[in-house]
């Protein structure tokens, strides 16, 4: 069989996306094939009910790289963001904390609880800032390998030591901690206040099967200050229409730049003689052959689904298997008759128009972990709110609103067992609704439609192993040369001319695009096709 | 939650016909009162102007070792200064760079009171332990008034219970100004004969009606900051995030300053107890700062000439200009910048201050500060002038006391406070 083209793209979520754009855009023939009806993957934007439009899985953006926005022109391809503008903490008891992009509006918030807090809470921003600026080189280059004399890789783990030099040492000895302790006890040693500390908490948990006070999850705080729109730093946003929005763009791009794209074209398996990958199979039993294959999927998926045990050296099976995916969220995605005002706050101002936090206090944290660890959804959950409507009004018809609920922990391995799921998925949204209701008792009377999804569905529908947001944690031993097992970091696998460009690629999950952008680099600059 | 409002608010938004507003410490603050500021400017000059200076930051530091703990956050030696002195000083952080500049007022035996354009309660409390001290942050608690201009001591002489003739320079009062209780001190940011005024929020709007009704037989007007920002600039006053940086807020060293960088060498008491950021101020002087923060007087004829270039007449802005430009030195290269100018409408000379390398501090240097009349840029020669460039005998002088005042009178033990 000819091959008509360079690459197939297996998954049209937006990392394969971005790197079937690159490869168009430097001149091969691209084919990137979806087994959903629509683009985007997690990242995807559907009309669930008549006239709202939801953002499914993945509802904001913040660390989408910035050169990718330029290279791939995602403006001229559809591409607004709306900034957020703050983060809002309503109490059981009443009271409220808005943390805003205004420094002083802040600091008068804060001050309500704790003046020294008050005080410190831009000192806190501003040391992570600059560890921040040590760390986000890291996601815009591929991993260095540890392990190798190459020089290359020797340059490339030099200037990062000499980034980590240039801290100074007191940057340097927080940047330990950060990467060694838990979210609360690092925050702990800069805030008094318990109201503060919990929903700042929540940052190192998000995706992780790990509760605030487990050790290593401080680190993960640090990504929720890598975030920049147009390279301002520190700011997330909405994608205007949705995050499938996003996706939309960088496949128009992909398009713009040759690339072909389908969907409802799922594939069967990947097709490996020799230890060499060949193509695709489709599940409609069609064969397509290309110079090289790359996975978009996430790694287990990609592995032991698409390519099979038989084929992929043992220690790599074992590093697979061992990889932790192990989701522990989920989402309730709501259709309102109006907008449902918050107790602490009402009305829609601008404290509603960032993300709204369910965090009233670490312990209530901790407790929504320790039902998950024994195999529960969360009674309490933590949640992440979001009214898009309140930015975009082509979300929801005039007046009514869409309120996208991340809610964690919601563990995929629950006591039942996971495929037991579909049978709690609604008593998992009551509790999501109950818990709600005690700060906006109006909430369930404005519900015109709800969607719940839960780490069962985010696997069956969105091919997210064990419902896993970021196609495996995001702790320190799954990251760089370790991701998504050792000695293959660097997009290549142990199948020949198959590449991986995912998720569970460094640098790892959320709306980046970065592994498609950094596996496009390699296998162009390889001359892979 | 939006931007708040001082207890003056009622007054002032009545009185601001300009609808300018600008933020300052999450506090909205006047700009100018009137469409324009140059009246505003005039009034500080000629006869008095009224300031709301609420959103400083305000700290109470109370307790046995208060005057000792002072001494130690700040540059000057605190723990010397009598019952009811006001000192303006720097602070530092343990590497000699500067944090913040304000005052700090002794108004009671064991209390002080600072101010600063920084909160700066978590760095106190921080650095409290082990000294009997209580600090309290007041700066929501209590508002204040600047009065200032040649006819502020006739104006609060009439509604003050104590004898506005006898305060000096630099001194405050526990009194009453229009039966209101107040803290007055002769002090200001305006280089001018003035006073702040401080009350408790409650009673925020009678002391301003009684400022109000007492100033206006001297024409006494409102003023905004923009107003301020010109009669800082002639007196020589550095200000906190435009002629230096804090080095809380700068991510690299490069930004920040040394008191000797920022031309505040001159309040470090540097032989004395331990005090932070001693031993790096001492090392910094033993090898020779680098940079001074000078007055330059930009040359008229030049600037004349550049428009005449342009052919427009020459056209001076009535407002200071915050945007720093580079200086040079005769061979034209770049020892620094100018950090603030404005033309002086009381000195009749376009003024700046510019932080410049050593040794192109020494007064009478001649240099070059680039300047655009019209989209290109050019440069005018500039001469290091002495600061501040404004400074009457009045702004010191006690009536009583006729002769000017040495820079800092010494303590008088018979001034006694009532506190």
């Amino acid at each position: 069989m000819s091959e008509k083209y360079d690459a197939i793209i297996v998954g049209g979520g937006h990392n394969g996306l971005v790197c079937a754009a690159y490869l168009a855009k430097a001149g091969r023939q691209v084919l990137v094939l979806e087994k959903r009806h629509i683009l985007g993957g997690a990242a995807c934007s559907e009309e669930i009910y008549p006239g709202f439009t939801y953002s499914v899985c993945s509802y904001v953006v913040s660390l989408l790289r910035p050169q990718i926005i330029r290279d791939l022109q995602l403006s001229r391809f559809g591409l607004h963001v709306l900034p957020l503008e703050s983060t809002f903490t309503p109490y059981p008891d009443g009271r409220s904390l808005m943390r805003s992009a205004n420094p002083d509006v802040t600091r008068q918030e804060i001050a309500r609880f704790s003046a020294k807090d008050a005080d410190v809470y831009p000192l806190f921003g501003k040391a992570m800032g600059q560890l921040a600026r040590f760390a986000k080189p890291i996601i815009d280059e591929k991993a260095p390998d540890p392990m190798s004399y190459r020089p290359a890789e020797l340059m490339q783990l030099l200037k990062m030591g000499k980034r980590f030099r240039d801290l100074g040492d007191d940057l340097a000895l927080l940047q330990y901690k950060l990467t060694t302790m838990s979210a609360v006890d690092f925050l702990s040693e800069w805030f008094e206040t318990d109201e503060l500390i919990a929903p700042m908490s929540c940052s190192g948990i998000i995706g992780t099967m790990l509760g605030v006070k487990s050790p290593g999850t401080a680190y993960v705080l640090l990504h929720h200050y890598m975030g920049e729109i147009d390279g301002s730093s520190r700011s997330w946003g909405f994608a205007r229409g949705g995050t499938g929005a996003i996706s939309m763009a960088i496949a128009r791009s992909a398009e713009h730049f040759g690339a072909e794209i389908r969907t409802n074209a799922g594939v069967a398996n990947i097709k490996v003689k020799n230890g060499t990958a060949q193509g695709v199979v489709l599940e409609n039993g069609d064969e397509i052959d290309a110079k090289i294959v790359i996975s978009g999927a996430e790694p287990r998926l990609t592995f032991l689904g698409l390519v099979g045990e038989k084929e992929l050296p043992d220690d790599f099976v074992t590093q697979l298997k061992r990889y932790k995916l192990r989701g522990s969220s989920g989402k309730v995605n709501l259709a309102l008759d109006r907008f449902p005002d918050f107790v602490a706050r009402p009305g829609s101002g601008m404290h509603m128009r960032g993300d709204i936090s369910i965090a009233p206090n670490t312990d209530y944290l901790e407790r929504a972990y320790d039902d998950a660890k024994y195999g529960d959804f969360s009674q309490k959950p933590f949640m992440n709110i979001v009214f898009p409507t309140l930015m975009d009004r082509d979300m929801a018809p005039p007046g009514k609103h869409v309120m996208s609920i991340f809610v964690q922990y919601a563990p995929y391995h629950i006591k039942e067992g996971p495929s037991h799921w579909p049978e709690k998925r609604e008593a998992f949204g009551d509790a999501v609704i109950d818990t709600l209701s005690e700060y906006c008792p109006t909430l369930k009377d404005s519900i015109l439609h709800r969607q719940v999804l839960t780490p069962w569905d985010l696997e069956q529908e969105f091919g997210l192993t064990e419902g896993n947001i970021f196609h495996g944690e995001l702790s320190l031993e799954q990251l760089l040369f370790q991701r998504p097992a050792s000695g293959w970091a660097q997009y290549k696998t142990p199948i020949r001319k198959l590449w991986l460009c995912s998720s569970g690629a460094h640098p790892g999950g959320g709306v980046m695009g970065a592994p498609g952008q950094l596996a496009a680099k390699e296998i162009l600059m390889g001359g892979a096709c | 939650m939006t931007m708040r409002t001082s207890p003056f608010h009622p007054k002032t938004s009545a009185l601001c016909a300009s609808y300018a507003w600008k933020e300052w410490a999450g506090y909205a603050a006047v700009c100018h009162y009137m469409p324009h500021s140059e009246a505003e400017v005039f009034a500080v000059r000629s006869t008095a102007g009224l300031l709301d200076i609420t959103p400083l930051y305000k700290l109470d530091v109370k307790g046995p070792d208060a005057g000792v703990f002072l001494s130690r956050i700040w540059t000057r030696d605190i723990s010397t200064i009598g019952r009811g002195r006001v000192v303006y000083s720097a602070m530092c952080d343990e590497r000699g760079y500067v944090l913040d500049d304000g005052t700090v007022a002794r108004i009671g035996e064991d209390h002080y009171r600072c101010t600063s354009s920084e909160p700066w309660l978590a760095w106190f409390l921080n650095h409290s332990r082990g000294f009997d001290v209580e600090i309290t942050d007041t700066t929501d608690a209590l508002c204040g008034l600047a009065l200032q201009g040649p006819r502020a001591r006739a104006i609060l002489k009439g509604i003050t219970e104590f004898d506005m003739d006898k305060m000096r320079f630099f001194r405050m009062r526990k009194t009453t100004v229009g039966g209101v209780p107040a803290w007055v001190s002769r002090t200001g940011y305006t280089g001018d004969l003035g006073y702040e005024i401080f009350c408790e929020n409650q009673h925020a709007l009678a002391l301003y009606d009684a400022i109000v009704a007492a100033g206006e037989p001297h024409g006494m007007i409102p003023m905004g900051l923009d107003a301020l920002d010109v009669a800082r600039i002639e007196a020589g006053f550095v200000l906190q995030g435009v002629d230096y940086i804090s080095a809380k807020s700068c991510l690299i060293d490069a930004l920040k300053s040394t008191p000797d960088d920022a031309g505040l060498g001159w309040t470090v008491d540097l032989d004395r107890a331990p005090f932070i950021g001693q031993a790096a101020i001492r090392a910094e002087r033993a090898a020779g700062p680098v940079w001074d923060l000078v007055g330059l007087e930009l040359s008229w004829e030049g600037l004349e000439a550049l428009y005449a270039e342009a052919g427009l007449p020459p056209h001076l802005a009535p407002e200071a200009c915050r945007s720093s430009v580079p200086v040079y030195d005769l061979d034209g290269e770049q020892v620094g910048q100018v950090t603030s100018s404005v033309w002086s409408p009381t000195c009749k000379r376009y003024l700046a201050l510019a932080q410049v390398r050593r040794p192109h501090h020494y007064l009478g240097t001649e240099l070059f500060v680039e300047y655009t009349p019209m989209f290109e840029r050019k440069r005018v020669s500039a001469t290091v002038v002495e600061k501040p460039f404004f400074d009457p005998p009045r702004k010191r002088s006690v009536p009583e006391r006729p002769a000017p005042a040495p820079a800092e009178p010494a303590p008088d033990p018979s001034e006694e406070v009532a506190s």
